[in-house]
């Protein structure tokens, strides 16, 4: 293939990631989207396998037969409740792939064209030790992410004293060991830009917290596409730099809606420690709950004034999709709706463990997209709502975030549910939510709590209404 | 109207027409002078022209997807930024046995579990969106 063949065929494969990512502002185009996907990438690996340089294709053949059919088995197998942390595992592989590929291309320079061995361009070198080093990052990182997600270890931040001081002297050292690798070109000074960026990975996400999941697996979204461009820029292939564009972008928008989400800077998060002063705030919130006085009903009671409604707005959170209740949640809309009651869900930007988690869970129990909505599109309807049933969720229903400014989760945009005719709230028991607050929604007079496991408490409404 | 007037205009549009002409002799050279330069090893700023606009491209299109799609969204972007593969194919292409090659065989393994889990998991998801049955 000639050299503008071959660029040419990488441009209509970098317009096919463009379209697949266009493909996504809908449900109805989204399918073609990832066929348009598919496409792109089996464009570029096919231009890629018939440049000259290319010549032998046995180990070549055999990486993708082990690499695909794990991949393959992986995805296929996956639990959707267990998505984030298959995705923070794909996201390790990238930034792993990138430090195998910058690896290569130091050692073998001459097959991308960037130099010959000890004579690298320097541009070259600059650019090969920024997608190193993201690279690195993000594979460390991401296996943080992964180990917290998969409960491997705990979710709460891990802080130690001089923790930012030192994550701020590994940086400067990064920064030292690119500028004496671009002027020595050692193999040495290579290893060590590796371990250090490695460590870093690590250090970085450690402090952050199970709840702040969510914008950690965005931000290393976002770091796996700055690691693609970054090698791209080191092997000039305006293919892989589109492309590490366009995830570097979609990863960095995804975790400034999560941030927004929260309330939260994206320095913040990344400084850690949120949800770790929890322990105290909820013994004494159980205290007083004993004190205040709590309304709690049984299913029974809860089949009725559902069944007596006219608009129902179910508001699910990660809660449910641990307890597995989706099922249960979307028969019990079934029968409402047969018995004419408006069922619609609503979802707060930062339910679940990454974005748009929650809508996946629904439409896994076959929970119609056009019956769910976002936050801004419903919060005016709980309005009008005679129940909103909370199930799994707490932070994001919690009105001290419009009241009161000592609230640790003060200014988070919150579904407005007590301004519905009934809150029921599906609760195991008082404790509070990840941000280690009390919600005072428990103790309103138009709350009723529904103590017990999620989905045995709506399979106990099921068998009322049924 | 004034004679001089006349002239003088039409002095002042004979050296505008010069001026033009002159102008397109450069753009000309220019032009020439850019073909030369060597497109193999284009320079960084074309480059850092592609990789920035290319963000200005995915920003836009990122922000028009539906916020119910975001989990499809991270899962076909951690597929398609395995593209990365394209670089682990050129080091594992060349003949004989080198660390190079190794470190893209390795390479090729990882890339390729995220290409087709990325790919499936999407089409997975995908799949289950449906609309209401009426």
């Amino acid at each position: 293939m000639t050299e503008n063949l071959t660029a040419f065929a990488y441009l209509i494969a970098s317009i096919c990631f463009i379209m697949a990512l266009r493909g996504l502002s809908s449900p109805e185009t989204s399918r073609q989207g990832n066929n348009f996907g598919i496409a792109g990438m089996a464009i570029a690996i096919v231009t890629t396998l018939l440049t000259p340089g290319v010549v032998s294709y046995w180990m070549i053949v055999l990486g993708i037969l082990i690499g695909g059919s794990v991949g393959t088995v992986l995805a296929k197998r996956i639990q959707m409740t267990a998505l984030p942390q298959l995705v923070a595992g794909f996201h390790s592989l990238v930034g792993l792939a990138a430090v195998c590929v910058a690896g290569a291309a130091f050692s073998n320079p001459e097959a991308y064209n960037i130099g010959v061995p000890g004579h690298i361009h320097g541009g070259s070198l600059v650019e090969m030790s920024l997608g190193l080093l993201i690279g690195a990052i993000t594979f460390t990182g991401s296996l943080v992410a992964f180990a917290k997600l998969q409960g491997l270890v705990s979710g709460k931040p891990l802080q130690f004293p001089l923790q930012h001081q030192l994550n701020a002297a590994l940086g400067v050292l990064l920064v030292l060991l690119v500028v004496s690798f671009v002027g020595s070109e050692s193999s040495v000074v290579f290893i060590l830009i590796t371990l250090v960026a490695l460590a870093l990975g690590f250090l970085l996400i450690l402090p952050i917290g199970g709840a702040d999941m969510p914008v950690v697996v965005s931000m290393l979204n976002s770091y796996s596409g700055w690691a693609a461009a970054g090698i791209g820029f080191t092997l000039q292939n305006p293919l892989l730099i589109v492309v590490g564009a366009l995830v570097g972008s979609s990863g960095a928008i995804l975790s400034y809606i999560m941030c927004k989400g929260m309330n939260r800077s994206i320095i913040n998060v990344i400084l850690g420690g949120f949800g770790g002063g929890g322990g105290a705030a909820a013994a004494g919130g159980a205290a007083e709950a004993q004190d205040r006085g709590v309304k709690s009903g049984s299913p029974e009671d809860a089949a009725f004034i559902l069944k007596n409604a006219s608009k129902v707005v179910i508001v699910p959170g990660y809660g449910m999709a641990v307890a597995q209740a989706q099922h249960a949640v979307r028969e019990m809309a079934d029968l409402l709706k047969k018995e004419g009651v408006d069922v619609r869900y609503a979802i707060h930007p930062v339910a679940g463990r990454m974005p748009g988690h929650m809508n996946v869970l629904l439409a896994e129990a076959n929970v119609p997209y056009d019956e769910v909505f976002e936050l801004e599109e419903i919060n005016h309807e709980f309005g009008t709502a005679d129940v909103a049933y909370v199930i799994g969720a707490n932070d994001v229903t919690n009105p001290a975030a419009k009241s009161d400014p000592a609230s640790p989760i003060f200014g988070m945009p919150i579904l407005d549910v007590e301004k519905a005719k009934t809150v029921l709230f599906i609760k195991r028991s008082m404790a509070s939510g990840y941000a280690g607050v009390e919600n005072e929604l428990f103790f309103r007079d138009n709350t009723m709590m529904l103590f017990g496991d999620a989905k045995k408490v709506t399979e106990a409404i099921v068998g009322e209404l049924g | 109207m004034d004679q001089s007037t006349l002239e003088g205009a039409n002095r002042l549009a004979a050296q505008a027409g010069d001026l033009a002409q002159n102008a397109q002799l450069h753009a000309a050279q220019l032009a020439q002078l850019a073909a030369q330069t060597p497109a193999a090893h284009g320079s960084f700023v074309s480059f850092l022209t592609v990789f920035v606009l290319a963000c200005f491209v995915g920003y836009y299109v990122v922000w028009r997807v539906t916020p119910a799609l975001h989990s499809p969204l991270m899962a076909v972007t951690n597929a398609i930024s395995s593209v990365i593969i394209v670089g682990a194919l050129l080091a594992a292409g060349p003949m004989g046995f080198s660390l190079s090659k190794v470190l893209g065989f390795l390479a090729v393994i990882l890339a390729s579990v995220n290409i087709f889990g990325g790919f499936i998991v999407t089409q997975r998801m995908l799949a289950m969106f449906k609309k209401k049955q009426k």
